[in-house]
C-alpha cells in the first residue's frame, strides 16, 4: 500500500512539474519569458516546500513532548532533511537568480541572511542528531531545536516587509504583493504542489529507512542480550 | 529569450533538479547499506 501510495505520488509530482514548465515555456504571457520570472518558478516554491517542511517538523515535535513517543521524534527528522534539501534549492535558485538580476552571487541582505541562518540551523539539527547516541535525550534536543528553526522560518517569511533591503518585496497576491498578472503566479502554486508531492516521496523512503535502522538496533540489543 | 537569459535558467533548472537527485541518490545509497547490515545482524543473531 505504501509503495503504491510513493509511486502515485511520484508520478503525480513529475506530471506536476512537466505541466508547469509546459505552462510557464509556451503558454504564459511574454513577460515570463524572461530568467527572472522562470527562476522564480523553483525559487519560491523550493522555500514554500521547505518552510511547510520546518513546520510539519515543529508540529511533530510538539507532539513527542507532549507524547514521548518516539515515532514523530523519527518522522521529524525525515522531515527536516528533506525540507533542508529543498531550502537548498531556495538558496542556490536564489544566488543564480541575484547573479543574473544584481550581478552578485550574495549580499548580506536580511531576508537572504536569515534564510542562511535558517538553513544552517537546521543543519545543525541533523547534525545534533548525529552526535547524540541516547536516543530520548536526542528526540528532546532535536525538538527543542526544530521549534526554534520556526522561529526563523517566520523571521524569513517577514523579513522582506520588516526590512526594505535588496531581495525584492513580496510579488504574490497572497501577501500585499498585488499579484505578478494573470496566470502567472499559478504556476508557482503547482510547482509548490509537485515539490510536495515528491518530497513526500522522499520523506516515506526515509521512514522506510528508520524502521530497518530501528531494526537493527533492536537485533543489535537481542544479540548482545545472549 | 537571449542565450545569456537561458543559461541562467538552465543553471536554475539543473541545480534545483539535480539537488533532488543526489538527495535521492544518497537515500537509495543509504537504504542499499542498511539492508545489508540488517542481514549482517540478523544473520549474528541466527548463528548465536
Amino acid at each position: 500500500m505504501r509503495e503504491k501510495i510513493m509511486y502515485l505520488l511520484a508520478a503525480a509530482g513529475i506530471g506536476l512539474v512537466t505541466w508547469t514548465l509546459y505552462k510557464v515555456w509556451f503558454v504564459l504571457p511574454k513577460e515570463a519569458n524572461v530568467a527572472a520570472y522562470q527562476i522564480l518558478y523553483f525559487h519560491v516554491p523550493a522555500a514554500f516546500t521547505a518552510f511547510t517542511g520546518f513546520f510539519t517538523a515543529l508540529a511533530l515535535s510538539g507532539f513527542y513532548l507532549g507524547t514521548g513517543n518516539l515515532r514523530y521524534d523519527a518522522l521529524a527528522a525525515g522531515v527536516v532533511e528533506v525540507a533542508l534539501a529543498f531550502a537548498s534549492i531556495n538558496l542556490i535558485t536564489g544566488m543564480i537568480w541575484a547573479r543574473y538580476a544584481w550581478g552578485i552571487w550574495w549580499t548580506w541582505d536580511a531576508r537572504l541572511t536569515s534564510m542562511l541562518t535558517c538553513w544552517l540551523i537546521y543543519a545543525g539539527y541533523l547534525i545534533l542528531r548525529r552526535a547524540i547516541d541516547e536516543p530520548t535525550q536526542r528526540a528532546r534536543l532535536s525538538a527543542f531545536l526544530a521549534i526554534l528553526g520556526c522561529v526563523d522560518v517566520a523571521f524569513v517569511y517577514k523579513s522582506i516587509e520588516w526590512f526594505r533591503t535588496q531581495h525584492p518585496s513580496p510579488v504574490l497576491s497572497i501577501r500585499s504583493g498585488g499579484g505578478m498578472g494573470p496566470g502567472m503566479e499559478a504556476p508557482i502554486y503547482w510547482n509548490w504542489l509537485a515539490m510536495l508531492c515528491l518530497g513526500t516521496v522522499l520523506v516515506i523512503i526515509r521512514m522506510r529507512q528508520e524502521e530497518i535502522s530501528r531494526a537493527i538496533d533492536s537485533l543489535r540489543r537481542l544479540a548482545h542480550a545472549y | 529569450m537571449e542565450p545569456r537569459e537561458f543559461q541562467f535558467v538552465f543553471a536554475g533548472f539543473v541545480v534545483a533538479w539535480l539537488i533532488v537527485m543526489i538527495y535521492a541518490l544518497t537515500l537509495g545509497l543509504r537504504e542499499r547499506r542498511l539492508r545489508k547490515e540488517l542481514d549482517r545482524v540478523r544473520k549474528m543473531v541466527e548463528r548465536r
